[in-house]
């Protein structure tokens, strides 16, 4: 009987320690704000995959999940505990900025460093491929006539990037903020879920990253109204951007991270140089394009200066749709 | 046959020496994982993808690793339901309501025996409507609206009130304290905070595992401490170490209709494996429970269950590979693992990537062998769990439990959350009010308004919406059918309760 009672011992302190392990690998580590399966904690496992594989670290890149709060909690962590900590990174995206801009973490853009970005997402509008809609014109115009006629939906709530990223056209095509405020939002747990439910006829047209649904617009299935990028997307180059057709609106969703504010010069360029490395190799540009990600750069304090900007514009908007006062 | 030759190719990849060794792995660390509490499939397979990086491994072979511990946990999760009435994991929890009774009646070996082939009938049906029908339901599954999900969870609340114990009022509010519970955090629809009192770690609300530890196993633990002072409960009976043959083949029917039941909520993605469960759960027993032996140890009472969240994992695996969309949040970090290994699941993914799906699919048939063969001797090992004296199993499922909710969020607050169900649970153990209908509130009723939510936002607010749906109208209508039928049952049932 002892024996097995060692035996059931054994094992429980192993799946113990199973789960201890991750805790403790190696120096370098990469929070991803949220649970395993979502654009964060593949950026994170991605990036800290290769560093690893490349040799650019010594040892493997830890991956912490820290979800809560659209990335708040692990935001808060990093100022509150490991503000000087040069091994972490944090990753983050055009969704953290625009949380920080509503004001929804706890402090804003400059209480972190910020590293870098490696590659970005494009924002779409999609229809069903019989839809009556041939172009963003169209679905626009139907909206100005009557705001509600069209439900549309997203991978965010109204408010969240997903959401303003369609009332920046609306506003482009004329609409006042009385009147596309109206237009009926549908939040779903991520773009698929959008595009399905949308493929099932509840919703009408879907705001969201091309990236996760980029396999429904190869089947054929959907159709892309509008790219909301300068340039046409090199996987679909046949996808009109919204610029081309009179709607000066961009919405990207990069890919970067930061590091706590109180990180010394040399840990935070190094990080910089690190990145620009990985972002500069083959492998990067193979991993980032199986995703629907277009590879863009930007470091050090050139990064610091967009998300800056882009922060600002994002409380400007916030706040011309009412989301915050 | 066009399936026959791809599955045969797909086994092909899958049936090499290190594959089955690998298989044979995941299955053995899922089961363990899974019957740990706090530690489930999502954090189970996690943990594991780097290790999978580590060793370098094919795609393939990572992916029939990772598979393999998927359903190992699912596998896993009943055994701490059954042994210890604490869940595993989240679909485990309606097995604790026959299996728990059962083990403590000495018939434990026999209550592991008939989940372990329960859950291999469920997870079986689930891989053959995988392998026959996968495009043909997740064209189907489309079709369901907010208004249609708005109307299954309808139908879990409208027999929640028949499930547990003996006095309905106190299941009905042991759903509404589960249903307060689940509205705190930010509200999905608008991104404003509800009831977090200005802390972040609140945000997300309350993490449906943390709750289950926390009121299951950290009441256990005050409930012992209580008792201990008294008098002191005797450990349960141990009874056989091995089940019998024939016995662990009860209940068998209960397991086929669970295992439908199940697969349907499994390829709907806005239902999932906890739904799953409570729906076989509560449907076998208007169909069976005839003598009131539902709740006592009743063997259909494990079967069905075990056979509906095993089969609902396996049918999420259809909205997941055809769709892209996860219905769970296992089958979320199963997608993360796709995207990670460079394979886009979506519409296009079983024209691309066929030796990868195939591989997959065949994987997951000889997990299911393997799990069966591996579980019938292991319930020799969980059944003598019952004979370490509680002042020793109890610490260290606790401590097992806090290292598991640690490692999944790194946050102290989760620990005291954890603490602060504990104490609610000894509450309501107190009040003789059932903790099962609390954990189904709270882990259903974020769905539920979240696709009522939806359902208004499409019609501007009208909730005549609720109503246009066909599906949802079919819907309504068996959930009255199946009110009626339970009034019927209790109405013929009181004059025999009176005489006793």
């Amino acid at each position: 009987m002892s024996y097995t009672r060692n035996l059931i011992a054994g094992a429980l302190l192993a799946s113990g320690l199973t789960a201890v392990t991750p805790l403790t690998a190696s120096a370098a580590e990469c929070i991803a704000p949220a649970d395993p399966g979502g654009g964060w904690d593949f950026t994170c496992r991605t990036v800290g995959r290769l560093l690893t594989e490349l040799k650019l670290q010594d040892g493997s890149v830890q991956v912490t999940n820290m979800p809560g709060g659209v990335g708040a909690v692990a935001f808060a962590n990093v100022a509150g505990k490991r503000a000087d900590d040069g091994d972490v990174l944090v990753a983050t995206s055009t969704v953290g900025v625009t949380q920080i801009a509503q004001g929804k973490y706890p402090g804003g853009v400059d209480v972190m460093r910020w590293v870098g970005m490696l590659g970005t997402d494009v924002g779409v509008i999609v229809v069903p491929a019989d839809s009556e809609y041939e172009n963003i014109g169209d679905l626009l115009d139907t909206l100005k006539a009557d705001p509600t006629a069209v439900p549309v939906a997203g991978s965010s709530g109204a408010g969240g990037w997903d959401h303003i990223r369609l009332l920046m056209l609306a506003d482009a095509a004329g609409m006042d903020g009385d009147a596309y405020k109206a237009i009926r939002w549908v939040q779903f747990d991520g773009g698929s879920p959008a595009v399905t439910q949308m493929l099932g006829g509840q919703v009408g047209a879907v705001s969201t990253d091309l990236g996760e649904i980029a396999g429904f617009v190869e089947s054929g299935d959907i159709k892309i109204l509008a790219a909301l990028s300068d340039e046409p997307i090199p996987a679909f180059p046949d996808a009109p951007t919204a610029k081309s057709q009179g709607f000066d609106v961009t919405g990207y969703n990069w890919r970067g991270f930061y590091t706590g504010g109180d990180v010394s010069d040399d840990a935070y360029q190094g990080w910089v140089d690190e990145l620009k490395t990985l972002f500069d190799t083959a492998e990067w540009k193979e991993a980032a394009e199986a995703n629907g990600l277009i590879t863009v750069w930007r470091g050090g304090d050139e990064f610091e200066a967009y998300v800056a900007d882009q922060a600002k514009q994002m409380e400007d908007i916030s706040r011309s749709i009412g989301v915050i006062k | 046959m066009d399936i026959l030759t791809s599955l045969l190719s797909g086994f092909a990849v899958a049936v090499t020496p290190l594959n089955l060794a690998l298989a044979v792995f995941g299955c053995f660390a899922g089961t363990l994982i899974g019957a740990l509490p706090g530690l489930g499939p999502v954090n189970g397979v996690a943990i594991l993808i780097p290790v999978a990086f580590a060793m370098n491994l094919e795609p393939s072979s990572a992916l029939i690793m990772l598979s393999c511990i998927y359903y190992g946990c699912m596998y896993g999760g009943r055994i701490s339901s059954i042994m210890l009435n604490i869940p595993g994991d989240e679909p485990a929890i309606m097995t604790t309501l026959d299996g728990y009774p059962m083990a403590r009646q000495g018939q434990a070996a026999k209550a592991l025996g008939i989940s372990a082939v329960a859950s291999f009938v469920g997870a079986t049906f689930a891989t053959l409507g995988l392998t026959f029908f996968a495009p043909l339901l997740a064209k189907a599954a489309i079709h369901f609206g907010p208004a249609d999900y708005f109307a299954l969870y309808v139908m879990a609340f409208a027999t929640i009130g028949g499930v547990t114990g003996v006095n309905p009022f106190k299941t009905l509010l042991a759903a509404m304290i589960g249903l307060l519970l689940a509205s705190v955090g930010l509200d999905p629809g608008t991104g404003t905070a509800r009831f977090t009192f200005g802390s972040f770690h609140l945000y997300d609300g309350f993490d449906p595992i943390v709750a289950i530890v926390g009121l299951f196993a950290v009441s256990e633990i005050i409930m012992y401490f209580e008792s201990h002072a008294v008098a002191g409960t005797g450990p349960a009976k141990l009874g056989r170490v091995l089940p019998k043959l024939r016995e662990v083949f009860e209940g068998f029917t209960a397991s086929i209709r669970g295992a439908v039941i199940g697969f349907i909520c499994g390829v709907l993605p806005g239902a999932g494996a906890s739904l799953g469960a409570f729906v076989s759960y509560s449907t076998e027993k208007q169909i069976s429970d005839k003598h009131g032996t539902f709740g006592t140890g009743d063997p259909r009472g494990i079967a069905a269950p075990e056979a509906g969240n095993n089969a609902a994992s396996g049918g999420a695996l259809i909205p997941m590979l055809t769709l892209g969309v996860p219905g769970s949040g296992t089958t979320a970090v199963m997608l993360a693992l796709l995207v990670s290994l460079n394979i886009q699941p979506g519409p296009l993914l079983f024209e691309r990537q066929p030796d990868l799906v195939w591989g997959l699919i065949a994987a997951l048939y000889l997990a299911n062998v393997v799990l069966l063969v591996l579980n019938i001797p292991m319930v020799g090992l969980f059944t003598r769990l019952l004979s370490l004296p509680q002042w020793l199993l109890m610490p260290i499922v606790v401590m097992v439990s806090f290292i598991g909710i640690y490692s999944i969020s790194h946050s102290t607050f989760d620990l005291f959350v954890m603490i602060g169900f504990g104490l609610l649970g000894y509450a309501l153990r107190k009040f003789d009010i059932s903790l099962v209908p609390v954990v189904l509130g709270l882990l259903l009723g974020a769905d539920m308004e979240n696709n009522l939510r939806r359902a208004l936002s499409i019609s501007g607010g009208d909730f005549s919406i609720l109503l246009q749906s066909p599906i949802a109208l079919v819907i309504y209508g068996f959930t009255a059918l199946m009110l009626a039928f339970s009034f019927g049952i209790a109405m013929r049932r009181r004059p025999a309760v009176l005489d006793k």
